[in-house]
């Protein structure tokens, strides 16, 4: 008996210190990037256009080609995923093989890695389609990489509508469609704001893609023939070229501080999800 | 495509009008096509990849391409098996240290530490997995690679410090699967264990990790296709040359890397040979995940 006590201390002991090891990274990383990035920052920085390939100047222009791309990804994105959220929630039979297809391919999307999704940004948008460079480009790529989220944060939403709400309606002589429009879709809103977050989350932190796709131009992005650099793939070309490990961190910074707030948000609209469904 | 959620007022009205079968079957079909892009995507990513890498790969010999060490494209010579070794070995290194690690805090989580403590760590795991790849790929530069180079030797860009950041960027993944296949071993497993007298730490050990088992196989099969399919991280610090690593501290170079590398300026049987590179990715995650996906489905209709 004496001996399982001191072996459960210990086991408690390496739970515990397992546990801070995560949250030590975790910490660190975001503070060590934080306090170098910290001085890079002021105002300038931000509403400043990179010059000399962004060894001086700021990264205005990688921040405009950052939202930008988000917007293109989301405004195909999402309908796109929430239609497909309603049909395999409202429409698709349970034993529908097509719906078995399209959870199956949506899953498979999910774990494929961006570096081939860059490869096929490239050849199908820049090349095929004769695309090239673009926000274009890049934002439909990013589109297909984040529709398995939108389509799975929307069936989420659209599940935890209780059963009566569409008896109801259809009761009193909605059509289906009229139903599914005015008691499914207004319940499913925190749903497919959660999966809008996580996207722009993961638009922000892409680079792999975007590098093939969007090009790595530091112009101002006008319209969306035109190449762009997100500010990951800034980062990543001032990093590893060495051009300025003051304006990576400074870039890095802010990174960080858009994927915490983004993080934060993400969280407040999954327990809003959750407390939906009970 | 933005038809399927507007545009109902004219749908509502001719609903009124008494032809709204036909709008309804539209709307229907419209909603279906949305669910078709997925299937759609997949077709065309699998079509456009393999059309553009297989004829280099048939003009090479697939044992060539796989297993040839030579990579230099200026002389025609595109082997991939120094850059295919280097990824396994950095994936199993940063397996290594980051599957124990992680099951250790997804058991935490889900049977020993207080509600709160478990709540909290839950987030915090969430952020790590936000945390953008480009980002773990500059930590690992500024700090680890500098830090290897000045205790360990060498000059700091190796296969030690690629499994090290690698390793951090699988954690979320591999623990969240496993905490939740672990919540979700009946309570009266737990209950029954109790009962007959064994302790807690009995408990996880003896009746609820057997019973997660399958869900951890997963979370570590997953774990593992993210690692082999992740570029910017490890790009950013193994030192990308493409030799067989002679140690941890040598420099190595993985597919993912060499295709972000070269795409850039890679042209005619170059450009294809980095495309067939991604066809061997994409085939080894595709079959990784549908054989993760059929499992799961199998062992949920056989619990049925």
């Amino acid at each position: 008996m004496q001996a399982n006590n001191i072996q459960e201390k210990i086991l408690t002991f390496v739970f515990w210190f397992s546990a801070f090891i995560i949250v030590g990274i975790l910490l660190t990383i975001i503070f060590y990037i934080m306090y170098r990035g910290f001085s890079a920052i002021d105002l300038n920085f931000i509403l400043q256009a990179p010059r000399h390939a962004g060894r001086e100047g700021g990264i205005s222009t990688t921040i405009v080609g950052t939202v930008y791309l988000t917007l293109v990804s989301l405004i195909i994105a999402v309908p796109l995923g929430v239609g497909a959220a309603i049909y395999l929630e409202e429409y698709a039979s349970r034993k529908s093989k097509f719906a078995y297809l399209v959870n199956l391919t949506a899953e498979t999307l999910a774990g494929v890695p961006s570096i081939v999704f860059g490869l096929f940004g490239f050849v199908f948008f820049v090349i095929f389609l004769q695309m090239g460079w673009s926000m274009l480009s890049g934002g439909m790529t990013m589109a297909i990489m984040i529709l398995p989220t939108i389509t799975r944060t929307s069936q989420e939403a659209i599940l935890s509508v209780p059963h009566d709400y569409r008896e109801n309606s259809l009761a009193v002589g909605a059509s289906k469609w009229q139903t599914i429009h005015r008691i499914v879709l207004p319940s499913a809103v925190p749903g497919i704001v959660t999966g809008i977050i996580l996207s722009i989350g993961r638009t922000v932190g892409e680079t792999a893609a975007l590098i093939l796709t969007a090009g790595s131009s530091l112009g101002m992005p006008l319209n969306l023939m035109e190449p762009a650099r997100t500010m990951s793939v800034h980062l990543y070309i001032l990093a590893m070229e060495g051009i300025s490990m003051e304006r990576a961190f400074g870039t890095a910074f802010l990174i960080i501080i858009l994927i915490v707030i983004i993080n934060y948000m993400a969280n407040l609209s999954l327990r809003k999800l959750s407390q939906a469904k009970s | 495509m933005g038809l399927n959620i507007s545009g109902n007022s004219t749908i509502r009205k001719a609903a009124g009008k008494g032809v709204g079968f036909n709008r309804e079957k539209l709307v229907e079909l419209l909603l279906a096509m949305c669910a078709a892009i997925s299937i759609l995507a997949i077709i065309l990513i699998t079509v456009f990849i393999f059309a553009k890498g297989f004829p280099l790969i048939f003009k090479t010999g697939l044992s060539d391409f796989l297993l040839e060490m030579k990579w230099s494209p200026s002389r025609g010579s595109f082997g991939i098996a120094t850059m295919f070794i280097g990824s396994i070995i950095i994936t199993l290194l940063s397996l290594l240290w980051a599957v124990p690690l992680s099951i250790t805090v997804a058991i935490f989580m889900a049977e020993v530490a207080p509600r709160r403590v478990g709540k909290i760590l839950g987030s915090l795991v969430e952020l790590l997995a936000g945390i953008p790849s480009v980002i773990y790929g500059f930590f690992g530069l500024i700090v680890i690679v500098p830090f290897i180079r000045d205790h360990l030797g060498g000059n700091g860009l190796s296969v030690l410090a690629g499994a090290m950041v690698l390793g951090v960027m699988i954690l979320p993944t591999i623990i969240n699967i496993s905490r939740d296949s672990i919540l979700a071993v009946p309570g009266e497993y737990k209950e029954g264990s109790l009962a007959l007298g064994a302790s807690h730490y009995q408990s996880i050990r003896r009746v609820i990790l057997p019973a997660a088992r399958s869900g951890i196989i997963t979370a570590v099969v997953l774990g593992m296709g993210r690692a082999i399919g992740e570029t910017m991280a490890v790009v950013m610090v193994t030192g990308n040359s493409t030799i067989i690593p002679d140690g941890p501290l040598s420099p190595v170079r993985t597919m993912t890397s060499n295709i972000v590398l070269e795409m850039g300026y890679a042209v005619g049987d170059h450009q294809a040979a980095l495309f067939a590179t991604g066809a061997v990715l994409f085939i080894f995650i595709v079959i990784l995940n549908l054989m993760l996906t059929i499992a799961a489905k199998d062992g949920y209709n056989a619990s049925k």
